[in-house]
């Protein structure tokens, strides 16, 4: 058995209201950060995986990820496996 | 005739259920924690709000992986009610009882209130007591209580679920201004196809007694277990 690291990017799927992007984006100029036209919010869940090779290590990471960490309603995600 | 109030990590609203059950039905619910659901047999289960495993990931996400979710699941297959409240709601949502999904309420923050809610079916054990385009008067208290629909899963209204009672204003008028959190049509609650799997945001439990105000809530404890009571449930 061998540590894999899998990155699970979670986002919302175009169109979904997202209150808090627009909440951040709107406090932006309070930084002075100007000309943000958008933000969106999105999680990431970084998972340490013991397996015996990287391809089960993110075919259990993508099973996390669909049934657990992402929302399919609104949400989608990507997988990024650590490549260090 | 039974009913019993599960509890999770977090449930706060477990209490004010049972309680609730007893003054407007006489019934005895107990409270169950989550792990022992199956050893309880029960014609109603209450899944009640608060904030299950702090809420963390998503409201209801972690109580959906709960053993008593597979119970439940049985529960509703052999003919039994099932009622969650506000996190009770968003556990159903997430276990896929129900369809849909909660956000963070558009105003961004956590309201508690009352509300206006137009009844918009009745054929449900739940609301069998209300009259279609009835106004009733519960509270809210959630942050993530927007209701939205996946494209494909609004156009299965009526063969996965259906509509039960919408945000209104006083005259019953199903509107933006009236609606506290931004969810899709106003919906504040649903049912399954069945009408016997019911989610709702609103508190039932806590206008369900003269005391608390105009007892809207009561007669949702009253219509399950009257029912239960007439054998269209598991029986007694």
């Amino acid at each position: 058995m061998s540590r894999f690291g899998v990155r699970v990017l979670v986002s919302l799927k175009p169109g979904v209201r997202d209150p808090e992007g627009q909440a951040i984006s709107e406090a932006l100029p309070g930084i002075g950060v100007e000309g943000v036209a958008d933000v969106r919010a999105g999680k990431v869940f970084d998972l340490t995986i013991e397996a015996p090779d990287a391809a089960t290590a993110r075919e259990k990471a993508d099973v996390a990820a669909r049934r657990l960490l992402a929302n399919p309603v609104l949400e989608t995600f990507e997988l990024e496996m650590d490549r260090s | 005739m039974r009913a019993a109030v599960c509890v999770f990590p977090g449930s706060n609203c477990d209490r004010d259920a049972s309680h609730a059950i007893r003054e407007a039905t006489g019934v005895v619910a107990p409270l169950v924690w989550h792990t022992d659901v199956a050893r309880v047999r029960a014609d109603l289960w209450v899944l009640p709000g608060g904030f299950s495993y702090g809420d963390y990931l998503r409201a209801g996400a972690l109580a959906a992986l709960s053993p008593a979710i597979d119970a439940m699941r049985r529960h509703v297959n052999e003919g039994g009610l099932l009622l969650g409240i506000c996190n009770g709601f968003q556990i159903l949502v997430e276990a896929g009882f129900l369809p849909g999904a909660f956000q963070s309420n558009d105003v961004l923050h956590f309201t508690a209130r009352d509300v206006f809610l137009r009844v918009a079916r009745t054929s449900s054990p739940f609301l069998s007591l209300y009259r279609e385009g009835e106004v009733i008067e519960l509270p809210i208290a959630h942050g993530e209580g927007s209701y939205q629909m996946g494209d494909d899963e609004a156009s299965r209204l009526g063969a996965t679920h259906h509509v039960a009672l919408q945000y209104c204003d006083g005259a019953g008028r199903v509107q933006p201004e009236a609606n506290p959190n931004g969810s899709v049509d106003g919906i504040a609650a649903v049912t399954d196809a069945t009408g016997r799997v019911l989610g709702m945001m609103p508190h039932p439990e806590r206008n369900a007694e003269p005391l608390f105000g105009t007892a809207d809530g009561q007669r949702i404890f009253q219509g399950a277990l009257g029912t239960v009571r007439r054998g269209v449930g598991r029986g007694a």
